[in-house]
């Protein structure tokens, strides 16, 4: 069928690790767009091609092994065969491989739709020894067979002009297995009964549907029983000739037709294929007979996990240094075209865009993190060291309801110290056990997200400062321990009936990356990342500062701080004298853009770190604006080579640095009633009877609230709760230590813990809704982190004041306590169930 | 006997596949079908799961899993 625009949609179909990715890149080029299939978090690829006047719009299926309806992929990739009706399939096979590469060849020609055989990896298979007669391949299957190597581009312009071919021509005789006599027999008389159904008939292909039937293929039934009038007949007529057929044969039809595919594939091997060597695996056999050996396998998996984290978290972060400098700048752009800031009160439109750009960039910063972590996960991916992870961790995951493919969100998510729940959740694409990647997605934000670092640091040194690392290992290692424990709770409650998968795994033989293909794929998806969680993150951000800052300070508070700074000016004033030369430049509106001026140029040279650099921003200021230069220099500048001293310039500089310490001191105190009279300040203190149990008082109930568009301003948050008193410059744990005098370790060890059990920020929710499709499932991954938490906090901060426990002993029996829980919950078996 | 049981460096042929429904289906998808000849290459560190090589390339099962597949040591 073409679409509207005249072009041919072709399926590009293939067992995974055929090459399909490449050969898609190949003939599509950078006319790519990827999507979902609708309502499933299975990644859609669709790109177009042209030759000639044709135009081919090309959809990359999932890699499957085959096509029944009982794993998602097989599901989508035959629906859409079914259901979108592509004029042609290319089938892409690996041409090393052919024998188990044919067996879903046979499906989809079973399917009625003309193929196009891609005898991909034709260099692996020469240089194994495997020569393919290819027009004897093409005489038995019927189809056009065409040779390429993906990765070297070869063979592109014969395949498209196969495609083309096929589309316009169609097949005459499409291939067909013979499933023996018994079988066909059989077969013919559904198809006889299913083709004088007309709707049903129309709508499918026949043959298709009878062997459905006789596989007895659960979709295939529901389609009978939705086109079909006298369904019940035919579903029954499949029933009986099914089980008369086992009885007959003591195997199922279903078995009788794997065999019979199997054994088809491999008498098409024999005619077509001339095996000049035995097949040998030997580079692989070598390399696994040590990455995979008893110990020194574990060995190299932890190494390799080691060498992720250092390369993508630490030296990424490294990489962010260099890279905020140019997000602090578009900040500072966007700030510059903003309506401008006011002595003490700040447009609306000029705090609120601020704090939205402020959340955006703080996200954005970890861009370069996630360009080398997805660069990794594919070059892991393409290498096959991934299969060789999960089959080494496996048996320790399955005591816990996940999976081997578990391990590497985990890692990313910050399985140690560091690291990043967004593409931690990302990466549980493409397990293929349900019930054990949801487990993984909910539990990969408990892991120790960068964000979360700042804050733990924080508060370790206000009263752990003594035990430092044994504080960090036990806030770094309690959350595996918790993780995985509550991995196993979810497997025995809420994924109770969620559909597990057979471990059944290949492993590839080893690859070596290609840089192309790597860079493509960690481009796409830090792009995919960018664009989805920017929107976002925009949006959720203004609804959190309009809780942070509204309803805002009352009228009389207003006037209240505006007489304040009113008499601060008047001072100033006073202090100047009205002799002072500098006296007319300061007064009326002057004043305020004096003040821009200060700040910007006490803002520039803070930044500045060379001698040079603050000498150029003297420069600067000095074009700016001369007069206003002699006052921030104390009196103290150049003219002619000459330095002059100027006293009244200082004289209004030190008047004015008093003004400005009170400004500022204004501002602090406007954006702390704020903060307090705000929809979030006031669920803060309305939450504090309750919240007291975990040793939580309403200022910490804000910063915590407020964590949630990012944890990143935890602290930020904290800072602002927590002000130095003017002209004292302490740190903030000296100041939150100073205000909360009654705190003991107990109440930080239980904040702390809470922060661990932190709900996933929001872009990581969002991930969560992509990868699980479900909104229940986000609002799941957002409440029980919370219960979690609560329970854990109250349980160390009330059961710890209970027993008279210091902080340190705290640790200590929560530890054992969670290490009890989780040996517990290992030992509770689980039977794997698959239907 | 049941091709868990089967050691490192042994092999086999497949007698019959004794599970239904998924498992059985992706066992038959994978060439898991009587008469073919298979290796046992080698356990996992924890010895589960267990790797196999059959028909010119390698897959791994658990061994709850290989259990499902009756075999005659060769
Ligand atoms: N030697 C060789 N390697 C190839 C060929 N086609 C693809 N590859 C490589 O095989 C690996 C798997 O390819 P990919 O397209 O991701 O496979 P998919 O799982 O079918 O999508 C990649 O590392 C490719 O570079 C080929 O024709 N020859
Ligand atoms: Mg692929």
């Amino acid at each position: 069928m073409s679409d509207k625009s005249g072009s041919i949609l072709v399926a590009l179909a293939g067992q995974p690790n055929s090459g399909k990715s490449t050969i898609f890149n190949m003939l599509t080029g950078a006319r790519q767009h990827v999507a979902n299939y609708p309502g499933v978090t299975v990644e859609k690829k669709t790109g177009s091609f042209c030759l000639k006047d044709d135009r081919v719009e090309l959809v990359d299926l999932p890699g499957t092994h085959s096509l029944t309806s009982y794993t998602l992929e097989e599901r989508i990739a035959r629906d859409f065969l079914l259901n979108d009706k592509p004029v042609a399939v290319v089938d892409v096979l690996d041409a090393s491989n052919l024998e188990r590469n044919l067996y879903l060849t046979f499906q989809l020609a079973e399917m009625d739709i003309p193929l196009v055989i891609d005898l991909n990896m034709i260099d692996v298979a020469e240089k194994r020894g495997i020569k393919i007669n290819t027009q004897k391949l093409s005489q038995e299957l019927r189809a056009p067979v065409v040779s390429t190597v993906g990765n070297k581009g070869k063979g592109k312009k014969r395949l498209k002009e196969a495609i083309l071919s096929t589309s316009k021509k169609g097949q005459a005789t499409p291939f067909r297995i013979n499933y023996g006599d018994d079988l066909e027999a059989i077969l013919d008389s559904l198809e006889k009964r299913l083709s004088e159904e007309t709707e049903i008939s129309t709508r499918y292909p026949i043959r298709w549907l009878a062997v459905k039937l006789m596989e007895n293929d659960e979709e295939a039934q529901r389609l009978v029983m939705k086109y079909s009038q006298k369904s019940e007949i035919i579903l029954r007529l499949a029933e009986e000739k099914r089980e008369a057929f086992t009885m007959e044969h003591k195997k199922s039809p279903q078995k009788v037709i794997a065999i019979t595919r199997h054994q088809e594939a491999q008498r098409i091997v024999e005619a077509s294929v001339i095996r000049k060597k035995e097949i040998t695996r030997t580079l692989t056999d070598r390399i696994d007979q040590v990455a995979c050996s008893r110990y020194l396998g574990p060995v190299i998996l932890v190494a390799t996990i080691y060498l992720i984290y250092e390369l993508a978290i630490v030296q990424g972060y490294k990489l962010t240094e260099y890279t905020w400098p140019a997000l602090a700048w578009s900040r500072d752009l966007i700030a510059s075209l903003l309506p401008s800031e006011g002595f003490i009160f700040d447009p609306f439109f000029r705090s609120m865009p601020i704090w939205v750009v402020d959340g955006t960039i703080a996200v954005l910063n970890y861009v370069p993190i996630f360009l080398i972590l997805f660069a990794l996960i594919a070059i892991l991916e393409d290498t096959g060291y991934m299969a060789r992870m999960a089959f080494i961790l496996d048996r320790i995951f399955r005591y816990f309801g996940l999976h081997g493919q578990s391990v590497l969100p985990m890692v990313i998510g910050g399985l140690y110290v560091g690291g990043c729940a967004i593409p931690g959740v990302l990466a549980c694409r493409g397990m293929k056990d349900e019930k054990a990647r949801l487990a993984t997605i909910m539990i990969v934000p408990l892991m120790n997200c960068l964000a979360k670092i700042p804050f733990y640091v924080l508060l370790i040194g206000m009263f752990f400062a003594a035990y430092k690392g044994i504080a960090m290992f036990f806030i770094t290692t309690i959350t595996i321990i918790i993780a995985l424990s509550v991995a196993k709770i979810l497997n025995l409650t809420v994924l109770r009936k969620k559909l597990s998968a057979p471990f059944v795994m290949e492993m590839p033989p080893y690859h070596l990356p290609t840089t192309g293909g790597v860079l493509r794929r960690c481009l796409e998806r830090t792009w995919l990342f960018v664009k989805k969680i920017i929107t976002i993150v925009i949006l959720v951000s203004v609804i959190v500062y309009v809780l942070i800052y509204f309803p805002g300070i009352s009228k009389e508070r207003k006037t209240h701080y505006i007489s304040q700074l009113d008499h601060a000016q008047q001072t100033f004033f006073k202090k100047i004298g009205k002799d002072n030369l500098y006296a007319g430049l300061m007064a009326g509106d002057n004043l305020m853009e004096f003040t821009r001026y200060w700040r910007d140029y006490k803002k520039a040279k803070m930044v500045a770190k060379s001698k040079k650099a603050k000498e150029a921003i003297d420069q600067e200021f000095r074009e700016k604006n001369f007069e206003f230069f002699k006052i921030v220099k104390r009196g103290k500048y150049e003219v002619k080579g000459e330095m002059i001293k100027d006293k009244h310039a200082k004289k209004v500089y030190n008047a004015y640095k008093k003004l400005s310490k009170n400004t500022n001191k204004l501002r602090r105190e406007i954006k702390e009633e704020t903060i307090i009279t705000s929809y979030m300040g006031r669920a803060g203190l309305f939450i504090e009877p309750l919240t007291r149990w975990a040793g939580f008082n309403w200022r910490v109930n804000i910063a915590l609230m407020s964590s949630f568009a990012a944890k990143e301003s935890s602290v930020a948050t904290l800072g602002s709760i927590y002000q130095s008193p003017p002209g004292e410059k302490h740190r903030l744990e000296e100041r939150m230590k100073e205000k909360e005098k009654g705190w003991t370790s107990l109440h930080v060890l239980a904040i702390m813990l809470f922060m661990a059990m932190y709900p996933p920020c929001i872009p990581t929710l969002l991930m969560v809704k992509v990868e699980t499709g479900s909104i229940k499932w986000m609002l799941f991954a957002t409440f029980y982190p919370i219960v979690l938490g609560t329970i854990i906090a109250v349980l160390v901060f009330t059961g710890g004041n209970l027993l008279g426990l210091s902080g340190m002993q705290a640790m200590i029996a929560f530890y054992i306590l969670a290490l009890i829980l989780l040996v517990l919950m290992g030992l509770i078996k689980r039977e794997p169930e698959f239907t | 006997m049941t091709l868990d049981e089967i050691k490192p460096d042994q092999e086999c042929e497949i007698v019959d596949i004794t599970s239904e429904g998924i498992m059985g289906q992706r066992l038959l998808d994978m060439g898991f079908i009587p008469g073919t000849r298979i290796k046992v290459i080698r356990n996992a560190p924890l010895v589960d799961p267990v790797e196999f090589e059959l028909k010119g390339y390698n897959i791994s099962l658990r061994h709850s899993e290989a259990k499902q597949v009756e075999v005659t040591l060769l």
